[in-house]
């Protein structure tokens, strides 16, 4: 089965290109190919949260309408965010249902489902067969996985996992060999978009993270937020090489010796 | 809409409608301060921001830099034993403030040029949503 690929913004930037290839190279090697979404359009990267606007309903919407119920896969756990509780709330809000059906000219298709793509590898595939596809264990590499926000809260909307003892990124990590570190602020916010008007906010926020990382024994933190990977690598403990922070791709890939040509290409 | 005579009111009872939460709920137990992880920055605490709701000093919040500090991580709503999520009101105060035309909070040229190439999409494309109409 196919599944539709949905990118969004951060993805695509050149600097970024690594998340998504190593991303997409991967699904290929385990069966679960990801087919990017004709003409799609940037998701609005935060969900609206007053009862009264609509129109910013609209650009996620139309990525589902486009779906027509077809699971939609993304990378960026904000895109997973934004898609998913815009899928919730057109479900239960006829009146948002309405006007964006108005707004796109299209009727109301259904309940599209949005997967991020660690649900992909977890429900689809299951991690021992995820274990089974591990050609290079990354075994003796200590490991922490860091969730920050978006995937886990709020939980009755995004129901991905536990919203303060989540596991679905240790077992992902177990399951490529790694030896896994599991401490306390892996679900604290980094400061998120904060770092565009209040750096010193971001910056202090990001330290704390990379900090009690680093006293429970991490070597590597993997997010799978594009921003969370920002904002934890502007800190000095990352800049100074003790800490390294990747997104959940890139271990991926390693686990499965897919080489740098293959993944690059 | 309620108390259209008297602008305080209506300002209060704009905030719980366009956020839906009630805000009377609260209990002043302080576990959304405790758990904010920006709240070392603020002016008001998220625990207070409920209190002038309740007390009705509206004002006091719109004047107030808690809103803009809020990064909208979900911890107090997660966390709140009465279910009221706080995000929601931050946005709605910012809304009230940033909906009149012209009252932007961040317009793109006061990005420093050396931030703006090198932050991800995803901030520029969240900052805009959140400080922008």
């Amino acid at each position: 089965m196919d599944y539709l690929y949905f990118p969004g913004c951060t993805l695509k930037d050149k600097t970024a290109s690594i998340m998504e290839k190593t991303a997409l190279t991967a699904a290929a090697a385990l069966g679960l190919p990801l087919k990017e979404i004709d003409e799609w359009q940037c998701c609005g990267a935060v969900y609206p949260l007053t009862e009264d606007e609509f129109i910013t309903l609209v650009s996620p919407s139309r990525t589902l309408y486009k779906a027509q119920r077809k699971p939609v896969v993304t990378l960026c756990s904000a895109c997973h965010h934004v898609l998913k509780r815009t899928g919730v709330r057109l479900a239960a809000d006829k009146e948002a249902r309405d006007k964006v059906s108005y707004c796109l000219e299209q009727e109301y298709p259904g309940e599209t489902p949005v997967l991020h793509y660690l649900e992909l590898l977890r429900d689809e595939l299951g991690w021992a067969a995820l274990k089974e596809k591990v050609k290079a264990p990354l075994e003796g590499r200590r490991l922490a996985a860091y969730y920050g926000c978006m995937l886990l809260r709020p939980a009755k909307e995004m129901a991905f996992d536990n919203p303060e003892k989540p596991r679905i990124m240790e077992d992902f990590l177990q399951a490529l060999g790694a030896e896994v570190i599991t401490f306390p602020f892996r679900n604290k916010c980094c400061g998120a978009y904060l770092a565009v008007t209040e750096q010193q906010v971001m910056e202090d926020t990001a330290n704390k993270i990379v900090t009690m990382a680093l006293e429970y024994g991490a070597e590597e933190l993997t997010t799978a937020c594009p921003l969370c990977r920002y904002n934890l690598e502007q800190t000095p403990i990352v800049r100074d090489g003790k800490l390294k922070i990747s997104f959940f791709s890139e271990p991926l890939a390693a686990a499965l010796n897919l080489e740098e040509q293959e993944v690059m290409s | 809409m309620q108390n259209q005579g008297n602008p305080v009111k209506k300002l209060h009872s704009e905030i719980m409608e366009r956020s839906g939460q009630d805000f009377y709920k609260c209990i002043q137990c302080g576990k959304c301060t405790a758990g904010c992880p920006v709240v070392s920055a603020m002016d008001l605490l998220p625990r207070e921001v409920l209190l002038y709701l309740q007390m009705g000093q509206v004002e006091k919040l719109m004047n107030s830099k808690t809103p803009w500090i809020c990064a909208s991580c979900f911890t107090c709503g997660a966390r709140c034993i009465k279910d009221i999520d706080l995000a929601r009101i931050m946005e709605a105060i910012r809304a009230k403030i940033l909906r009149p035309r012209g009252a932007n909070a961040l317009s793109p040229g006061e990005i420093p040029k050396e931030l703006l190439q090198k932050v991800p999409q995803q901030a520029l494309v969240s900052s805009f949503r959140k400080y922008t109409r």
